[in-house]
């Protein structure tokens, strides 16, 4: 198991998580697509972290770093659910591609 | 000869990339939140391979418990008759091509750069939390505003109006 593996899993989820955005129509599936890439960022990551044969220190900041990805992609989250929710309030569809009010 | 820590990341891999994939493809919404679960335990599995295992347990408490809830809950306050029609846009060849190229890019970049690798060692979660209580402790507490600052702002989103609006 080397660095390299971590690797090619983290291009291959992100690149699932990118067609999930570009290719789908419902906004909580375009979140989902969006919690996947973050995912793979992780992944990635701990890949470097644990196998790049850095000292004590480094590995520790590199699974903080981790952490506080974690922390902000569930605010993020929380933030984006609300916004959904508040859209398909006011306009009774969570369909992107009707959520063209800025359209010029 | 394979080793038993490659046997096991490939069946964590395998998990973690079927789960994205049922995610970006299925049609029913709420068996693609359940593909969304199986893929990030998935990923716990990866992080403890890595031997990260605050990491793992993170992982499976967030997201695993909360950001799937969260996420059912959403499919749940909205139609879900209408996300029938909703899976897929009129752009998805495009997409197709563009995440394929991505892909392509991003793993002839990986292959062109030779990276040296080493053995893993593992840290102990009691210098992990150290670290993050005196070193990142400033940092710690800006995060915990953060969350906090996105959650009274939910709150705020997504709250009644006087005249039920």
């Amino acid at each position: 198991m080397t660095i390299i593996h971590f690797q090619f899993l983290s291009a291959i989820l992100f690149s699932l998580g990118l067609y999930g955005v570009l290719a789908r129509r419902s906004a909580v599936l375009i979140l989902m697509s969006i919690e996947l890439m973050l995912n793979a960022v992780n992944i990635n990551l701990i890949g470097f972290v644990a196998f790049r044969g850095f000292g004590q220190e480094i590995q520790t900041f590199g699974q903080v770093l981790i952490i506080f990805v974690i922390t902000i992609a569930a605010a993020e989250l929380a933030l984006a659910i609300a916004i959904i929710l508040r859209i398909y309030r006011n306009k009774n569809s969570v369909n992107v591609d009707e959520m063209n009010i800025l359209k010029g | 000869m394979i080793s038993i820590d490659l046997i096991l990341f490939f069946i964590a891999s395998s998990l973690v990339v079927g789960g994205g994939f049922l995610v970006v493809t299925v049609k029913n919404i709420v068996y693609a939140a359940f593909a969304l679960l199986v893929a990030m335990l998935g990923t716990a599995g990866i992080f403890l391979l890595a031997f990260a295992d605050f990491l793992a347990l993170v992982q499976i408490l967030i997201y695993g418990g909360a950001v799937v809830v969260v996420i059912l809950f959403a499919l749940m306050l909205t139609r879900l008759e209408d996300f029938k029609g909703l899976t897929d846009n009129s752009q998805k060849p495009l997409a197709v091509l563009v995440s394929l190229t991505v892909l392509t890019i991003m793993l002839y970049a990986i292959v062109a750069t030779a990276m040296p690798t080493s053995q893993g060692d593992a840290i102990s979660m009691i210098d992990l939390g150290v670290s993050l209580f005196q070193d990142w402790a400033i940092p710690f507490e800006v995060a915990s505003l953060v969350l906090l600052v996105a959650l009274i702002g939910a709150v705020v989103l997504v709250r009644q109006d006087e005249e039920g609006r």
